[in-house]
């Protein structure tokens, strides 16, 4: 046993200004692809981390208003399900494993994605959207979540994000 | 595990300086640990603490920034803003308890 008379002050690193920055495209539009974007960006901000989450192509999902609540979770073509490859394209299997898939993550506490959109935008996180996913779907502001910071461009994003880490989901 | 000293007494605490025995933790406790880390308490910080600590009682782990959203009824901008940049690790040192486990 160690005994010391100086008290021990954990090392939050805060003091100093740090240029950690974290840019996290995120691409897919599955339920399931849709989460590990959302978990690292609000776990970077919880450490004072300055985050860019990027939603392009399918992961416009995630952001456009009349999807966003309704993301789905196939096991088709996913044999890390487990689950016999025949069966999955079956009616109604989807559905199944979407609410299987919900239930599992709000058991845990976890948010669905449009609450836990509005976490990170509470906790500083910044929401870019594409702009040529915007065009290509016929989207504009007032179709997507209102955490959007703009509808930017690829050369935007990318010198938005100078410096930072990138994670491509 | 190291033994420290604070307001006058033994504390017992990890490598990293949060406190690994409950009961050794008091509101005066904390107002040193907030003092270490330049933070002064105000009655929105106890709000969070007091959550915190009966959370623990009841549940054995530190609530995430998440739960104490949604079951301490503190939004997150507000505890960004009472315990800057790292909400969750602040919280849980100051609350005498150890960093949250739980991912959001």
């Amino acid at each position: 046993m160690t005994i010391t008379q100086e008290a021990i002050v954990p090392k939050f690193d805060d003091d100093t200004e740090t240029d950690r920055k974290l840019a996290i495209i995120c691409s897919k539009g599955n339920l399931d692809m849709a989460y590990p974007g959302l978990i690292l960006g609000n776990a970077a901000l919880g450490e004072g981390v300055e985050t860019h989450l990027f939603f392009t192509f399918w992961g416009f999902d995630m952001i456009t208003k009349s999807r966003m609540h309704d993301l789905k979770f196939t096991p088709v073509g996913n044999t890390a399900t487990h689950m016999p490859m025949g069966i999955t394209p079956f009616p109604g299997v989807t559905g199944m494993a979407t609410h299987q898939l919900k239930k599992s993550i709000a058991d845990l506490g976890v948010p669905e994605v449009p609450e836990f959109l509005d976490q990170i935008v509470a906790a500083g996180g910044h929401l870019w959207a594409c702009r040529l996913s915007a065009d290509m779907n016929h989207l504009t502001d007032a179709d997507l979540y209102d955490g959007v910071e703009g509808i930017i461009s690829a050369s935007d994003f990318i010198e938005l994000t100078n410096g930072a880490q990138l994670l491509f989901i | 595990m190291p033994l420290t000293t604070m307001n006058g007494r033994e504390i017992h605490v990890n490598d990293e300086g949060f406190l690994t025995e409950y009961d050794e933790w008091d509101e005066d406790l904390a107002k040193v640990l907030a003092k270490n880390i330049d933070i002064d308490l105000t009655d929105e910080h106890w709000r969070v603490l007091r959550f915190l600590r009966d959370d623990f009682k009841s549940q054995g782990e530190t609530a995430t920034t998440r739960r104490v959203q949604t079951v301490g009824g503190i939004p997150t901008k507000e505890q960004f803003t009472l315990f800057p940049k790292k909400p969750a690790k602040k919280m849980a040192y100051i609350a005498g308890l150890p960093k949250p486990h739980g991912c959001v």
